[in-house]
């Protein structure tokens, strides 16, 4: 074999069957992880057909989307959710696969968990039932979102019949400018090549800025793949990835780690290995990015005003525009940085980890939230959680005027008490702005931690680089 | 699952790019355990005020539109989320097939699993039938999934479409794809037998 990307090393590896080169493949899967929303159908599936799970030994369930991030010990008031958590329960016990549930102590969100652990490795195939698996791909391995029909085919079969995806580098250029993140990255990469503009594709990030983030940065960057339309995100495994795997609790110690190692390093893309597609987004310019629409395309710098529909040439596009502006409230022409919040979300699988919360805690700290902002930090798991209050960051942030919750995905998606009311705006850590993402009428603007900490003092969407040299008050 | 040969029905024009799957569904109606009864629920936050009565624009609620099972809209249908409540709730509500220009890729891959069909056109032939469709008698044409080819009842509109060749085998049998790949058992545990697996750790 000639020279080989990332991608097609791990693909060539599990193929278990294919008939011809160009129909689909069926993939042997190393990881399937499970949480309890869409999960239930499937083992509802297998138990009607009288199938078991063919390797509980490689499936792993936990509970965070329903989850309630208030206080654990008191019952969960929404009876549905309630159900959905006890069915988990019930179908993890009767099928045998092992549990982190509620009152487990490094419970969280899946995609947070499966990396912290050290669950997730490189080169494994992983897959989930929900989008954002394309988080796991930060170290090295092929990792994407799955529906409800397929969990139950990786459950019964620990294989998934999968088409082979086209291959996109995109290649970040030149060194990120201070007080830019990883998140910003990737917003400006969505805004350059659109919701759509990866569809059917698997993307690697390349470059010496990607090589320069640390693993949960790449995390951040992998996570959000999933909203330019990409199958599944990944960064070739480099010595950053091994250290980070090197102390992770379930990962190989000692001279198998050393084998471990030289393995995973070899999985990296080889030089001169092609890509169906290249993308360049340069990095020079690179502002805090933000949302101003109502999908994670439309973004722009913090230092832009709200753009003007009569300006975009594209009749759909301006029309589309019309209708998110509405939805948002919001007039073209405004300054971003003038946009008064009422809320401030720090948390979910984009950005939950400990360096998130460090780098928010570092804006707010010796700061207040401003009157009239509810701000909550929702930390990504309870190791995060443990981790965040041994250095003191709860401190700082309830300090500040912030919640200081319990770990799930909470407001990133509202489906526990955690929400929006209807009007509301937030500046959030999460990768959705959809409309009611965060609860029916809510408007939501996607940022980085660091931004939505600059929100929460400020009490509108503001440029952090400019309220680091303010004297806090 | 029922098989999908032909489908002849009435078109609901849903002229939107972008539909993403919080639309289709929102995240409140996720918490139900079984797989029907989500069709109450499709397009909820569009469908209804806020205080439960039905919105009269939205194109569901028109009397003409009432019965289609086949809509139609704009590129990138389905984005966001990998929930497959997104094709129950339009399978429950009675669609059997979706035409768009374009689709995401989970979405897309999820309807074949439920018997719906999703269709890709050319944007201009998308324009054409929401064109037709907005006329005050209702358009109804049929999808022939046998022959690949859609064709109104009055010959105004017909084109043909491609698909997947396993996958249209696989819709019109009506197959269980677990039940197909279980044939594939003796592969699946040879390639377990070479194939170096970090198992989870027991007691986790
Ligand atoms: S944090 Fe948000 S995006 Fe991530 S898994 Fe939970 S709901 Fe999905």
């Amino acid at each position: 074999m000639g020279s080989q990307t990332l991608f097609e090393k791990i693909w060539h590896r599990h193929i278990v069957h294919q008939d011809t080169p160009d129909q689909a493949a069926l993939l042997y899967i190393d990881r399937h992880y499970i949480h309890e929303v869409t999960s239930p159908q499937a083992f509802d599936g297998l138990r009607q057909a009288g199938r078991r799970v063919r390797r509980p030994d490689l499936t792993m369930a936990v509970m965070d989307h329903n989850v309630p991030t208030s206080d654990r010990s008191l019952p969960i008031r929404d009876a549905i959710a309630r159900r959905q958590i006890e069915q988990l329960e019930i179908n993890c016990r009767e099928f045998d696969v092992p549990l982190w549930d509620l009152h487990h102590p490094s419970q969280g969100i899946v995609h947070i968990i499966g990396p912290e652990q050290g669950f997730t490795q490189p080169g494994m195939t992983i897959v989930c039932g929900d989008s954002h698996t394309s988080t796991h791909g930060a170290l090295g391995a092929l990792a994407f979102g799955i529906g409800t029909s397929e969990v139950e085919h990786v459950l019964a079969t620990q294989t998934l019949w999968q088409q082979k995806p086209k291959t996109m580098e995109v290649r970040f250029r030149g060194r990120r400018p201070e007080g830019t993140t990883a998140k910003d990255m990737i917003l400006a990469l969505i805004r350059h090549i659109g919701i759509a503009g990866a569809t059917g594709h698997v993307i690697e990030y390349t470059g010496d800025a990607v090589r320069s983030l640390s693993i949960e940065e790449r995390m951040t960057l992998c996570n959000m793949s999933i909203e330019a339309g990409a199958r599944a995100g990944m960064i070739s495994p480099d010595e950053t990835t091994m250290e980070y795997l090197r102390t992770r609790p379930y990962t190989p110690k000692g001279t198998e780690f050393e084998t471990a190692r030289a393995h995973w390093l070899s999985l990296a893309t080889d030089p001169g290995a092609q890509f169906d597609r290249v993308v360049e987004i340069d990095l020079e310019d690179l502002a805090p990015m933000v949302t101003w629409g109502t999908n994670p395309e439309m973004n722009a710098p913090i230092t832009a005003t709200v753009p003007d529909p009569d300006q975009e040439k594209d009749p759909v596009r301006a029309s589309m525009m019309r209708h998110a502006l509405e939805y948002m409230g919001l007039t073209p022409g405004t300054a971003l940085n003038a946009i008064p919040i009422q809320r401030v979300f720090i948390g979910s699988c984009t950005n939950g980890r400990l360096e998130d919360l460090e780098r928010a805690a570092r804006v707010i700290d010796g700061r207040r939230v401003a009157d009239g902002v509810r701000a909550m930090v929702v930390p990504g798991s309870g190791q995060v959680k443990r981790e965040a209050e041994r250095i003191g960051l709860d401190k700082i942030f309830t300090a500040a005027g912030f919640e200081w919750r319990e770990p799930g995905c909470s407001l990133c998606l509202g489906m526990n008490d955690d929400i929006l009311s209807p009007g509301e705006r937030s500046a959030s850590t999460s990768n959705r702005n959809f409309e009611g993402r965060q609860g029916r009428g809510s408007r939501t603007h996607l940022v980085s931690p660091e931004m939505a900490a600059a929100a929460a003092i400020a009490g509108h969407l503001t440029d952090v680089r400019t309220l680091s040299t303010e004297v806090p008050s | 699952m029922t098989p999908f040969i032909r489908q002849r029905g009435v078109v609901a024009p849903l002229e939107r790019n972008n539909v993403d799957t919080d639309q289709i569904i929102p995240k409140q109606f996720l918490k139900r355990i079984e797989r029907t009864g989500f069709g109450q629920f499709l397009f909820f936050d569009w469908r209804f005020s806020e205080d439960g009565t039905p919105k009269p624009d939205f194109i569901l609620n028109q009397p003409q539109y009432r019965s289609a099972t086949i809509l139609v809209a704009g590129e990138n249908f389905g984005c966001g989320s990998s929930r497959e409540h997104a094709p129950w709730a339009l399978e429950d509500f009675g669609f059997r097939v979706i035409i768009a220009p374009s689709f995401a890729d989970i979405f897309y891959n999820n309807c074949f699993q439920n018997g719906l069909l999703p269709v890709t056109l050319p944007a201009s032939d998308v324009a054409r039938i929401f064109d037709l469709a907005r006329n005050e008698t209702p358009l109804s044409l049929e999808v022939d999934l046998e022959k690949q080819t859609i064709s109104s009842e009055t010959g105004e509109f017909q084109t043909s479409f491609s698909i997947d060749p396993e996958r249209r085998r696989k819709l019109m049998q009506g197959l269980d794809a677990i039940g197909e790949t279980l044939l594939l058992t003796d592969a699946i545990a040879s390639f377990e037998g070479n194939h170096d697996l970090p198992l989870l750790p027991h007691n986790l």
